[in-house]
């Protein structure tokens, strides 16, 4: 390694933030790409419950076609899969194996790490929205009428909410604790909140719950979006509550060392 | 502070530097210079406030009280022109366990806007054949080689190795003090923490020894090992009968640690001739004799102890330094000590 001397080595040293930021970020989506698991929850189990619902017509989903009720309920789980259940359990055990505090000692700043965070997050769930569609429109007959706009505006503000809840998660558990709490929640989610089927067919009570959790209320705005029918005010302002109140805990209380 | 005062500041500068958990005072008004590329060994048993003193000055930690200044900058305050200058090794590993280290050390290439070339320096860490194995299927030596790596791909000016030897064998560890000779040619400030004496010995300019949280001793390992003319010590089976020795060579004698003597007497052949006659008589077998120039681990027991009681304790060093009771106690891990 040849090496600068004398007065050379005083001077400040730029960063190049923005290749620093989308390397991290190229990093996270490899290693999430890399643990079978993580692969299990962000795309087996949001397309393995599409596919296999939309053949196999069992739930009750109204009077709608099981797929018109899926796609949008299978998107939300997506984006509660990718933004909370990987990033919750990616980053307690960053933190856990001291590669939060690590990183920490490198040039990229905090505020960029999380960035990376931010577009990893998004990078993959383009890509599993974009699969989730393709598979909707070209294998199972899927015919939205409308919310081109809506749809992605709805996801991004949906992985923000449920970035800054999986955050909060992996801030304040311990890592063994992340794992459990979020996969039960994603499971809870899965069943009370109306993504796969219709609500109505739960006791009343657990249905309301449902409906006031952050991914009830994402599946709500989808639903309504691509039936052509506008905005769903109450639960877009209720998923921007949620991101809102999420981020703004995440910030207070998230921890860097293990 | 104007451009020639900051050329001319040292690499670090720690003034009165206290920090505390709770009710242990962790370090207690630290004092210390480090010059530009000059190599700081802080030698210190377990919990003797090596890591948090680092750690202030990394940006890990806000001191209680003092101030510390890394190449003139505020490590937290100034952390954004700090960091791309500074490279550092923690103890524990900081790494994805399903990261190669090739692609671990080309992301943090890409955090810097001048890196060295990672793939070189993989190289020349002796990681190449392992550059596609996952970090947790590393050996114990690789991860550390790794760590190193990490540390220099910034091409720092200033590093902070903590424990860099920590858990190598013999091998491994000739090899990371290798690389870090080849920092001190090119001129890099280096900062190590270790509790081996002859890590200290070998490769540090100066020694600052640390106990309890104070610097207790600081110079070249030369001026720290210069002795008194009136000391001789030696090594032999542990457990011998000092009152008697005492009285045979009319002088005191202190078993520092097991095994590990010293005769409070002066180094004249009468001396000499009267241990080795009762030596002799008791059937004990010398280890080592060393008078005129003391070891290192002499220094570090004479001044680390306050009873000779003390120097007797054994016992392993546990993780988690810093955090430990032992530095109240006074038990501390001689095992480690010279080891």
């Amino acid at each position: 390694m040849t090496r600068m001397t004398g007065t050379a080595v005083t001077q400040d040293r730029a960063t190049p933030l923005g290749r620093a930021i989308v390397a991290q970020a190229a990093m996270e989506v490899r290693l999430l790409f890399r643990s079978p698991e993580s692969l299990l929850v962000t795309l087996g189990v949001p397309i393995g419950l599409l596919v296999f619902f939309s053949v196999v017509d069992v739930l009750p989903t109204g009077d709608q076609r099981a797929v018109e009720f899926l796609v949008p309920g299978v998107l939300a789980i997506s984006v509660a899969a990718t933004g909370l259940v990987a990033v919750a359990i990616q980053t307690a055990f960053e933190r856990k194996y001291g590669v939060l505090k690590r990183l920490g000692g490198t040039p990229l700043p905090r505020w960029g790490f999380l960035a990376a965070k931010g577009l990893a997050v998004a990078a993959t769930l383009a890509a599993q929205a974009l699969l989730i569609v393709v598979i909707a429109l070209g294998v199972l007959d899927w015919r939205p009428a409308g919310g081109a706009v809506l749809v992605p505006v709805a996801v991004v503000v949906g992985a923000v909410t449920c970035t800054a809840i999986g955050l909060l998660i992996a801030g304040v558990l311990r890592a063994e604790a992340t794992l459990a709490v979020v996969n039960a929640l994603f499971l809870v989610l899965l069943v009370i909140s109306g993504v796969t089927f219709d609500p109505s067919a739960l006791p009343e009570a657990l249905a309301s719950v449902g409906r006031l959790l952050p991914v009830g209320a994402l599946a709500d705005v989808l639903r309504v979006a691509v039936a052509g029918e506008g905005v769903a005010v109450g639960s877009f302002a209720l998923l921007s509550g949620w991101g809102l109140g999420a981020t703004a805990l995440a910030a207070r209380t998230f921890r860097w060392e293990p | 502070m104007s451009l020639s005062s900051a050329l001319r500041a040292p690499a670090i500068e720690i003034a009165g530097l206290t920090k505390r958990y709770g009710d242990t005072l962790a370090v207690d008004h630290l004092d210390l210079e480090v010059h530009r590329g000059e190599t700081l060994a802080l030698l210190g048993p377990n919990g003797a406030g090596k890591t948090t003193t680092v750690e202030c000055c990394e940006g890990y930690r806000v001191p209680d009280a003092g101030s510390v200044r890394v190449l003139g900058l505020d490590p937290r305050r100034d952390a954004r022109r700090l960091r791309p200058r500074v490279g550092l090794m923690l103890q524990e590993g900081g790494v994805y366990p399903l990261a190669r280290p090739r692609e671990m050390l080309h992301l943090f290439a890409r955090f810097h806007a001048d890196p060295a070339d990672p793939d070189a320096l993989l190289a020349r860490v002796g990681l190449a054949d392992a550059r596609r194995t996952r970090f947790r299927d590393l050996s114990g030596g690789q991860k550390q080689r790794l760590s190193l790596a990490l540390a220099l791909v910034g091409r720092p000016e200033v590093v902070f190795l903590d424990e860099p030897t920590a858990g190598l064998d013999p091998a491994a560890r000739r090899m990371t003090w290798g690389h870090i000779r080849e920092l001190q040619d090119d001129g890099v400030t280096v900062v190590l923490t270790t509790h081996l004496l002859d890590e200290a010995e070998e490769l540090s300019d100066r020694v600052a020894i640390v106990d309890r949280g104070r610097l207790i001793a600081l110079g070249t390992p030369d001026e720290l090992t210069h002795a008194d003319r009136d000391e001789v010590e030696f090594s032999a089976r542990p457990g011998l009968d000092t009152a008697d020795l005492a009285v045979a060579l009319g002088v005191g004698v202190v078993e520092l640690r097991p095994g590990r003597y010293v005769v409070h007497g002066p180094n004249e052949p009468t001396l000499v001739a009267r241990l080795a006659t009762w030596l002799e008589r008791h059937d004990v077998r010398l280890g080592e004799l060393q008078a005129g120039k003391r070891s290192l681990e002499r220094v570090f027991l004479g001044l680390t102890d306050d009873s000779a009681d003390d120097a007797l304790v054994t016992g392993h060093g546990t993780a988690g330094e810093d955090t430990g009771g032992r530095q109240r106690s006074g038990a501390v891990p001689r095992g480690e000590v010279g080891a």
